[in-house]
């Protein structure tokens, strides 16, 4: 059998899909013919990067996925824990990078309305959303534009749709000039009982379209973000679509109102490539075809070829198969939120995918073989970064320390993000516990008089760059520690891997060793990958982003009542640091922001000393121990006690022993598994004795008081110095902007 | 806002359908934040003419107690209950941040349980809270002490004139505010000053 092709497929046409020659031969092989134009659009939305991982795949299997916890993994629209109470938590983490680049509002906003699609698909009501945004250096002239837009898009929708962000990060470096990261995150909560899946199950069952209509916008934006840009970037906007959440706001609400009611037998959102991702998953999951009659699709444009309509990644829709005696209640459920409710085609048991449009038969594939034949790449690789020790000693002091930490605090990378989360409602659904600023976000369990969970997303890119595989690994335990020190225990996490061109293996050694660090920090600390996303080919113009692979977690606490924050260190109280002092200062922000060089290895992760220590601060704040506790990061110790000091508006009183380590090591050093708590001074003794017992290094560096920080003789400076150094940047940086605009 | 007011009241509230033309007799009426139809075309103006708010009309003129907390504030505004408008904040950004509010008329059924010019903290969330009315108007809003809640300590996060926060109606059972207190009414959320405004409201001991 042929379907006559209207437009000829030239070697042009199928490279303008991204597909590669040898990719051609196997569709050729696969379906025995040549592929209707329709066709080669479905082949190219499958197989491109974005929707088959052919790059990753064999990488990401090594991931650890499972626990007791895990009641659903990878391979679903988000993952699904347990957290008891026959609640679980559905999350994810996904990237819209591309679209943000060539249009920031838009691109944020649907990367937003995508990833809260994929949580409440599964029947979970969101609950928290988080965001690690990555831009170009400052000063670069798009920087300013992508940070307002990708800020404001973000806002627009989380906040008409009605859920609190609480949560993210914002890094500028020059390497991503031209490729800016926006990482979206939500998270929802469902009943381990109501669970919805994608997997169809029933032949000749009614196939039904859900939500908006279709449009032209986004047609082929899955195979845009799996190439590289270049000058010809402007070109593309039109694959970037455009979001409504007032819609995604009514569909939420149908969709659960829809699921309650029984009659929904599998649901899967249309993300990338829309209808015909989304229509392929379903059957093919199932061991089922998929026949649709394009006719009945409900369009917002005249005249749309088959081909617009199975690219288009119009946003708010849904695809569903429907208990057919349930369809009148169904269709009544969308009326009433002002949705389409169409039935688009059917299930079938010959396993082929079809598609009608105007009474023709214009696409005939095997469903199974779309999506489980695609290609599969293990690309050469070669691993990279790796540098040779360089010790605290061999790193210049700064002059002046109290103007040290100051230039930090001030510092583009570790400022406040104040200018970016006020644009974001940390507030809505009332149940927020810990706002942006602190370790981790908190809202509670809505429902359960003392649960709550804790969120956080981090990643450290000039680690990954400079040692990939410790980078991994230290994402995967910033991210456990920061949970921990709210007093959670981490549940599970998602990796969101940003990497450039997969096919130069240098970047591919990224990938593989980034992936082989996260695995081990995930086994170790018990923190398993339940969902994900790939983004490769950010690059423009041959340059590569920084390796980022963000990785996303959630923490459950059992009451809330007793949980840590940053800023509630109380007057009098002893400081203590756990952990071990500091003294690692390669690839720290003091090296890069005081003496502007990028050099030696990362700070190495031990996860068992991680996981030790971390349990013990964890069982320490469950007693009600601390009055407050912060993990140590960038900027080392001296950051740390600088933002507990802001955080509760008091003073402290530190004293370290120079001779035991360098300075600068001690009060710089980016040491990993390290936190710094506070304590009634009654309780320290005690609580160092348990530090002790447990084999946690433990430190009485001073007491909590008075209006100034001071550390020895070294600096003192008051809160206001520090809060005025701390909060004016991101103000700053961005008011210049208009003041720019009005010159220009 | 169900959350809070179920937590206050003991009960949860009965919701109505924009579509409803009918409200049954209840001790309050409260129009909640969140984006009504997306704010598309101006914050309010479609959810002023949906049917429901005829009725709301109608109960708000025969005295029932009536509450719009900031997109209910904008929809209270487009329907005509409340004068003046809510134009896009100053700076032009969405902010979401806690303010100090004053009570600047401590004599309504609404703020009874505040004192005359107590400071209150209260979070804001809001992309459009700027109000502005034109002088004649404003004028007549403060002789006749219609002004109830403003931004206190040069906490005013949206520009608005006079840095008014939340107004009311002559007949004093119609009130409009930008800031959410229901955001901040247990230890949960960090302090209770919005839980006054409630029990005031439903008559609940303080």
């Amino acid at each position: 059998m042929t379907i006559p092709n209207e437009i000829q497929i030239t070697p042009e046409l199928i490279e303008a899909h991204g597909l590669k020659p040898d990719e051609y031969e196997r569709i050729l092989a696969l379906i025995g013919r040549e592929p209707s134009f329709t066709e080669l659009g479905i082949f190219s939305a499958m197989w491109n990067e974005h929707c088959s991982y052919k790059s990753s795949k064999k990488w990401l299997r090594t991931l650890p996925t499972e626990g007791p916890q895990v009641i659903q993994g990878p391979g679903e629209n988000a993952g699904v824990v347990d957290i008891g109470d026959g609640d679980c938590v559905v999350f994810k983490m996904e990237s819209h990078n591309h679209p943000s680049y060539i249009e920031p509002y838009q691109g944020a906003a649907t990367g937003m309305g995508g990833i809260l699609r994929d949580v409440f698909t599964m029947g979970a009501r969101p609950i928290a959303a988080m965001n690690a945004l990555r831009f170009g250096e400052p000063d670069h002239a798009k920087t300013r534009h992508l940070v307002a837009g990708v800020v404001a898009g973000i806002g627009g929708y989380g906040n008409s749709f009605g859920v609190p962000t609480v949560g993210g990060e914002v890094e500028f470096d020059a390497r991503y000039n031209g490729n800016c990261l926006v990482n979206a995150f939500a998270a929802g909560l469902a009943k381990t009982d109501a669970i919805f899946y994608s997997k169809a199950e029933g032949v000749g069952l009614p196939v039904v379209y859900l939500g908006a209509k279709t449009g032209r916008d986004g047609v082929g934006g899955a195979t845009m973000a799996s190439a590289e840009f270049d000058e010809m970037i402007e070109e593309k906007r039109p694959t970037v679509q455009v979001g409504d959440p007032f819609t995604e706001k009514c569909l939420l609400e149908a969709s659960l109102e829809l699921m309650a009611s029984g009659a929904v037998i599998a649901i899967q959102d249309m993300g990338a490539a829309g209808l015909t991702c989304s229509a392929v998953e379903m059957g093919a999951k199932g061991d089922l075809g998929v026949e649709l009659n394009l006719d009945m699709v409900p369009v917002r444009e005249e005249n749309m070829s088959a081909y617009e309509m199975m690219l288009s990644e119009s946003q708010e829709r849904m695809l569903m198969v429907l208990r057919p005696e349930m369809e009148a209640e169904a269709k009544a459920i969308f009326v009433k939120w002002g949705l389409d409710f169409a039935i688009v085609g059917k299930t079938t048991d010959d396993l082929r995918f079809r598609i009608f449009h105007g009474g023709d038969l214009v696409a005939d594939l095997p469903i199974k073989e779309l999506g489980d034949e695609a290609p599969e790449y293990d690309r050469p690789w070669r691993e990279t970064g790796l540098y040779s020790p360089l010790p605290a000693q061999n790193i210049e002091e700064p002059e002046d320390y109290g103007d040290a930490l100051l230039a930090l605090l001030g510092s583009a990378n570790n400022s406040s993000r104040r200018w970016v989360y006020e644009q974001y409602d940390t507030l809505i659904q009332g149940n927020s516990l810990q706002l942006p600023g602190g370790d981790a976000g908190v809202v509670r369990v809505d429902g359960h008089p003392s649960k709550a969970l804790a969120f956080s997303s981090d990643v450290t890119p000039r680690y990954c760059e400079a040692d990939p595989y410790e980078g991994g690994k230290q994402a995967v335990a910033e991210c456990w520690r920061n949970i921990t020190a709210t007093g959670a225990e981490p549940l599970a996490s998602t990796d969101n891997l940003n990497f450039g061109n997969p096919e130069r293996p240098e970047i591919m050694g990224q990938l593989v060793k980034a992936i082989e660090g996260i695995g081990d920090a995930c086994t170790t600390l018990r923190f398993p990958i339940v969902s994900g996303n790939v983004s490769l080919y950010n690059e423009t113009n041959g340059e590569a982003i920084l390796p980022t692979p963000t990785i996303a977690g959630v923490g459950l606490i059992p009451d809330w009542s007793h949980m840590a924050t940053i800023g509630g260190a109380k007057v009098g109280d002893t400081i203590v640091l756990l952990g071990g002092d500091g003294t690692h200062l390669g690839q720290s922000v003091y090296m890069r922001d005081c003496l502007g060089r990028a050099d030696g290895p990362p700070p190495p992760v031990d996860l068992n000393v991680e996981k030790r220590n971390g349990d013990f601060v964890r069982s320490a704040i469950r007693n009600g121990q601390l009055s407050a506790c912060h993990d140590i990061s960038d900027g080392g110790l001296a950051l740390c006690l600088a933002e507990m000091a802001m955080a509760a508006d008091k003073g402290m009183k530190v004293e370290i022993d120079c001779e035991i380590a360098p300075t600068h090591g001690q009060l710089f050093g980016e040491d990993q598994a390290r936190y710094v708590v506070t304590i009634s001074a009654d309780m320290a003794n005690f609580f160092c004795m348990s530090a002790e017992g447990a084999g946690v290094p433990f430190r009485q560096i001073g007491t909590v008081g008075d209006d100034q920080l001071t550390i020895n003789d070294l600096l003192s400076i008051s809160i206001e110095q520090l809060r005025n150094a701390h909060e004016s940047w991101f103000p700053d940086y961005m008011d210049r902007d208009i003041a720019q605009s009005l010159i220009d | 806002m169900i959350a809070a007011l179920t937590k206050i009241s003991g009960e949860p509230p009965i919701t109505i359908w924009q579509t409803e033309t009918e409200i049954p007799d209840v001790d309050l009426i409260v129009i909640p934040g969140g984006f009504s139809y997306g704010d598309y075309l101006r914050c309010g103006a479609i959810a002023a003419r949906m049917p429901v708010m005829e009725a709301v009309r109608r109960k708000a003129a025969s005295g029932t107690r009536v509450l719009g907390v900031c997109n209910g504030f904008q929809i209270l505004v487009e329907a005509g209950l409340l004068p003046g408008a809510l134009m896009r904040n100053a700076s032009l950004k969405f902010v979401c941040k806690q303010v100090q509010l004053e009570v600047a008329n401590a004599d309504t059924v609404f703020t009874g349980q505040y004192r005359q010019g107590e400071i209150i903290q209260c979070p804001v969330a809001h992309h459009d809270g700027n109000y502005f009315a034109e002088s004649e108007t404003l004028k007549q809003l403060e002789d006749n002490g219609q002004v109830v809640f403003r931004y206190a300590n040069g906490t005013n996060p949206n520009g608005s004139v006079n840095d008014i926060a939340g107004i009311i109606n002559k007949n004093g059972n119609v009130l409009g505010m930008m800031p959410h207190p229901e955001n901040l009414i247990e230890a949960a959320h960090g302090g209770n000053d919005g839980y006054a405004l409630f029990s005031a409201a439903l008559g609940i001991a303080a």
